[in-house]
């Protein structure tokens, strides 16, 4: 894992195809902080996540990002673009996303033993050699969190992980939140279930019309989480 | 039966032939593979009508030498991959449409300035020549497999990533298009590298049957790449014994022998065959 370093938003302004989605949001994400972000529909949620990434234009003010490089960020995108049709298998999926590869592009025994163990983690051990399109949705999520896990990024940035994702996987998949939180890495994830988030997160940030709101310490907060 | 099988092979430009599609259904049908899961087919298509003009402008300026041919066939091919690929990205990949206009005035161009030239028989460009392939045919053909295999075997990685999930490749910094590139120019060298003995029509033709027949045998994609190569060697030799006896050319022979394989493969192929489909589960 790369240097945890702060994002600080400094009076952004995002646009989505010319429409302002987003404006004059400041604040900061402190290294290590567990954020979420919640809003209805169009609010720029999305786009504010790219933003973060560096994937998205910022149109007025800046998001400082202080000596992150690519490699140090991974993003999970909603529903991924990934073609579910492919041929490849479950630890092909996983270990395409280890960072370090040999000269020849290859992926060393250490980065395989570390994409197995991913798989193990989020409750799917023994399905290395299973092809992606046999999986259910839920099975297809964990599988993503798991390449998430072997990309050992210290910004991590989810969008909508939960959604159309059966309760168990949502535990189990919470649980692996909440060591990347221990494991001092910084965290957001974009959320449409304001409960779970003021259960499971320590700083919320609500998009609505255009206008950014932080709620910190959400008095539902379960300190056990 | 033995006899009819080796019977062809006893003539040394038979031999030049099958040696030299050898090579290419080594090279050429692992791309195919990657073209069919991309959703590229059309753009094989496009490829190989696009190589026609530059085959003809170098055969119109340098008489029939394969190189001059083939450099033409090889930059007007890039060129024709790189303007399909802005038009993709600037019409939003509805691109199939002007991927059909760009290559209808590719052929139609092409032939146009073959026509104008009286020394150069038509179909033998377009549809192949086994007498034609001479040692620098065959060259081209063994060098360009060469290039072809250690090339994708370095590429393998980030194209299968490039192919499998886009938006992740870039949001990890990866050089997406930098790959599609040398892949697309892997393509354009096995089209062109074949048009001697195939013709500039039916060289894709050994590039995309095998794959697609092998998507029927393999879920996974080494199996596919391996199954769509063995289906290739079987097309060519079997190809070319049947242009022998019944005197057409090599090019469409063995396209329709790879595409029996493919109807054999679409019928009885254990991954989303027909008669599988047909069995109710038991």
């Amino acid at each position: 894992m790369g240097a945890v370093t702060p994002i600080i938003f400094r009076n952004v302004e995002l646009r989505q195809a010319g429409q302002v989605v987003l404006r004059e949001l400041s604040g900061i994400l402190a290294p290590g902080s567990l954020t979420a972000v919640v809003g209805p529909n169009g609010a720029g949620k999305t786009t504010l996540l790219r933003a973060i990434a560096g994937l998205h234009p910022v149109s007025v003010g800046a998001i400082d990002r202080a000596g992150l490089r690519a490699r140090d960020v991974a993003l999970l995108a909603q529903g991924s673009h990934l073609d579910r049709s492919f041929p490849v298998t479950c630890l092909d999926v996983i270990a395409l996303a280890v960072p370090r590869v040999g000269l020849l592009r290859t992926v060393g025994r250490d980065s395989l033993a570390a994409a197995r163990e991913a798989l193990a983690r989020v409750g799917l051990p023994g399905f290395e050699r299973r092809p992606i399109q046999a999986l259910s949705a839920g099975q297809f999520q964990r599988v993503l969190f798991a390449r998430t896990i072997v990309q050992d990024a210290s910004l991590i940035l989810l969008d909508e992980p939960f959604t159309n994702v059966d309760a168990e996987t949502t535990d189990v998949l919470l649980s692996v939140l909440a060591q990347w939180h221990a494991q001092g890495r910084t965290v957001v994830a974009v959320l449409h279930d304001l409960q779970m988030a003021r259960r499971h997160f320590r700083q919320i940030l609500c998009l609505q019309d255009a206008r950014a709101r932080w709620i910190t310490d959400p008095p539902d907060h379960l300190q056990a989480a | 039966m033995l006899e009819f099988l080796s019977e062809p092979f006893a003539l040394g430009f038979m031999r030049r032939a099958l040696a030299g599609c050898l090579a290419l259904s080594v090279a050429a049908p692992p791309l195919g593979v990657f073209l069919v899961l991309r959703r590229m087919s059309l753009m094989s298509d496009v490829l190989q009508h696009g190589v026609l003009p530059g085959i003809a402008f170098g055969a119109i300026f340098a008489g029939l030498s394969i190189w001059a041919m083939g450099l033409g066939g090889i930059i007007a091919g890039l060129a024709v991959a790189i303007i399909a690929g802005w038009l993709a990205r600037r019409t939003g990949g509805k691109e199939d449409s002007q991927l059909a206009g760009m290559y209808l005035i590719a052929l139609a161009s092409g032939v146009a300035m073959i026509s104008m030239q009286h020394g150069i028989d038509l179909t033998h460009l377009l549809f192949g020549n086994v007498l034609a392939v001479d040692n620098a045919a065959l060259f081209a053909m063994a060098a360009v497999t060469t290039i072809t295999l250690p090339v994708l075997s370095l590429i393998w990685r980030p194209l299968v990533l490039e192919s499998l999930d886009p938006g992740f490749m870039a949001a990890t910094g990866g050089r997406g298009g930098l790959w599609h590139l040398v892949f697309l120019t892997l393509v354009v060298l096995c089209v062109v590298s074949g048009f001697v003995a195939l013709g500039t029509l039916m060289a894709v033709g050994l590039m995309m049957l095998p794959a697609i027949a092998a998507r029927h045998w393999s879920g996974a994609l080494s199996g596919q790449v391996r199954g769509a190569v063995l289906i290739a060697c079987l097309s060519s030799l079997g190809g070319l014994i049947v242009s022998y006896h019944l005197d057409i050319p090599a090019g469409p022979a063995i396209v329709l022998v790879a595409g029996g394989f493919w109807l054999l493969s679409l019928v009885f192929g254990p991954h989303a065959g027909l008669w599988r489909q047909a069995i109710p589960e038991a």
